[in-house]
């Protein structure tokens, strides 16, 4: 893993340096092959849109003078408790984010910066949840929640998630980064390591929180097994659950409905990821980069 | 600072996550262990040590051999086939194409979408007589066929829908990684006159074997990891064609509430997630000490 670590830096400028770069052009065939495949990417997409869109007899005939109507998201959304859901989530994602930045942030100064007996073997018990997941716990982490009392709530869902080593080990390297001599500078000035650590470190990482934040919250709001196992109630239901349970049960087949609800229950990410499309993408990249 | 207090910081630092990461990571999996040699207690019947025959009952089980020659097959379908269009996406984005932010977009975005969403939508696609596949299909005379009613393509169709989901994702990376190289080694290669396969295959290739190696750690996990679609699409059906080892776990854990043999059925998962970790570890650390 290590020569991709090393990597890091030079990554993020060489996005800059190539925007000036001379690249392969690419020809006719290929180009035609591109869009081919851009367009199969986004066809279930474009489906789903206009199913969602148009009353029911349309939903399988592509009449291009069709009506377009609201209609099925107004229906959806009364269906279910689809703002009880959303509340549900925006509260889980909240939680789950802040948690996770306050504990990651001291877990990756105290392995960044401290020396002390047990860190190598404490990092590499941190390194093994990027490999065994909360995900495939679940029967354990189901017995956990019932002992702890914790059943169908939302805390449940976000629990097992928050200390993230995934997080831990971004923010660590990006501590590395930053000098010795601007914390020394710190210390000399009477800062204790605490505030060391929020007035040197963290507006330094700023980059990076932003890139875990997008990445954390989108992987909270979509995940779906676990938050299915652990709730049974409207009162603790994800939206990504609520819409399981809603397109599963009485809807029967009526599949412009179903869309709405699924476009609706993606809506918000779907709009914020197309506003800040850049921020996304470059969050993701810069994730992935450990 | 002192030595002491130095240690004493560290530690202090450590542990509100040290603490949850035992609790909801190593606790889980070392329990998991001993449930599996125990029976699962109903009602006011106790737990009782009942050795390795869980796993001797899982040796016997169908269900679960084919749950895991499902898996494997949806590995090998998946993975291979989302890397190589992963990056053939990213070497056509990085490069001068028209219209390279709208594809950009159109690559990236089913990465953004909850995989049970995308199961709607594709369940839907997938719909006989009346989804887009079928009526596509009719125009070319195709038969019309049940895509995930039957035995022999309800698994490659859960494998069409992982691919389309991951692929856009995995080309971030590889996008990263071919923005890192050096735009000489391509001029040096065009002077020199070499083709841009030549390119490909002798400098780009090989440079991205760190993230290569990356992605398909991560393509693996994933492989394992992610059945969303199950639930939604196909419920492991029919007659167990889909059925993938944590979509079984979850079946016999939380369905039929055996906690103990999905335990069992947990350390095989688990025991396979270790073996990646490990081949991973040796191979990474090898592989990639080139620059």
């Amino acid at each position: 893993m290590s020569s991709i670590l090393v990597d890091a830096p030079t990554v993020l400028r060489g996005d800059i340096a190539s925007r000036q770069s001379t690249r392969g052009s690419i020809n006719v065939i290929e180009t035609a092959a591109a869009w081919l495949l851009g367009i199969l990417w986004v066809l279930p997409l474009v489906y789903a849109l206009w199913t969602a869109f148009h009353a029911p007899e349309y939903s399988t005939r592509f009449v291009l003078s069709a009506p377009w109507t609201l209609a099925n998201f107004i229906n959806a959304w009364h269906a279910a408790p689809f703002a009880r859901y959303f509340l549900n989530t925006v509260m889980l994602v909240t939680m789950v984010l802040i948690a996770q930045l306050v504990l990651v942030t001291l877990a990756a100064y105290a392995f960044a910066r401290f020396r002390f007996p047990g860190r190598g073997l404490l990092f590499a018990l941190v390194l093994v949840q990027l490999m065994i997941m909360p995900d495939v716990l679940i029967v354990e982490n189901y017995r956990t929640m019932t002992l702890l009392g914790l059943k169908d709530t939302i805390l449940a869902i976000g629990l097992p998630y928050v200390a993230s080593a995934f997080g831990i080990f971004l923010l660590r390297q990006t501590f590395k980064t930053v000098p010795r001599e601007l914390d020394e500078a710190a210390r000399i000035e009477g800062c204790s390591p605490l505030q060391t650590l929020w007035k040197v470190y963290v507006p330094l990482a700023r980059p990076t929180y932003l890139a875990y934040a997008l990445v954390s919250v989108s992987y909270h709001w979509n995940n779906f097994l676990w938050p299915l196992i652990i709730t049974n109630s409207v009162e603790a239901r994800p939206v990504t659950v609520g819409l399981q349970v809603f397109s599963a049960t009485d809807q029967g087949i009526d599949w412009s409905i179903i869309t709405a609800a699924t476009l609706l229950s993606t809506g918000p990410l779907l709009i914020a990821f197309l506003l800040f499309q850049r921020q996304f993408v470059q969050s993701f990249m810069r994730a992935g980069i450990r | 600072m002192t030595r002491t207090k130095e240690w004493l910081y560290g530690w202090l630092l450590l542990l509100p996550a040290m603490a949850l990461l035992v609790l909801f990571t190593h606790y889980p999996a070392v329990a998991n262990l001993w449930h599996s040699f125990y029976s699962t207690p109903r009602g006011s019947r106790q737990a009782v040590f009942v050795g390795v025959d869980h796993y001797r009952q899982l040796a016997d089980d169908p269900i679960f051999w084919q749950a895991l020659s499902n898996n494997l097959w949806y590995a090998l379908g998946t993975i291979p086939l989302s890397i190589a269009l992963a990056l053939m996406m990213a070497a056509w984005v990085n490069g001068r194409i028209a219209g390279r932010s709208v594809l950009r977009l159109a690559y990236f975005t089913p990465t953004i979408l909850p995989m049970i969403a995308v199961a709607n939508i594709w369940l839907f696609f997938y719909t006989p007589e009346y989804g887009l596949l079928e009526q596509f299909l009719r125009l070319f005379g195709v038969p019309t066929h049940n895509w995930l009613g039957s035995q022999s393509t309800a698994l490659p169709a859960m494998m069409v829908v992982a691919v389309w989901k991951e692929a856009g994702f995995f080309m971030i990376f590889y996008l990263a990684a071919l923005q890192s190289m050096s735009p000489h080694l391509a001029e040096a290669a065009a002077i020199e006159g070499a083709s841009r396969w030549y390119f490909f295959r002798r400098v780009t290739f090989p440079l991205l074997m760190p993230t290569t190696l990356f992605v398909l750690v991560n393509a693996v996990i994933n492989a394992f990891r992610l059945v969303d679609h199950v639930v939604v699409m196909t419920r492991g059906g029919p007659d167990n064609a889909t059925a993938l080892l944590l979509y079984y776990i979850y079946e016999i854990g939380f369905r039929f509430w055996d906690s103990a043999y999905a335990a069992a059925l947990t350390m095989v998962l688990l025991v396979l997630l270790g073996a990646a970790a490990l081949a991973q570890f040796l191979f990474l650390e090898r592989r990639t000490h080139y620059q």
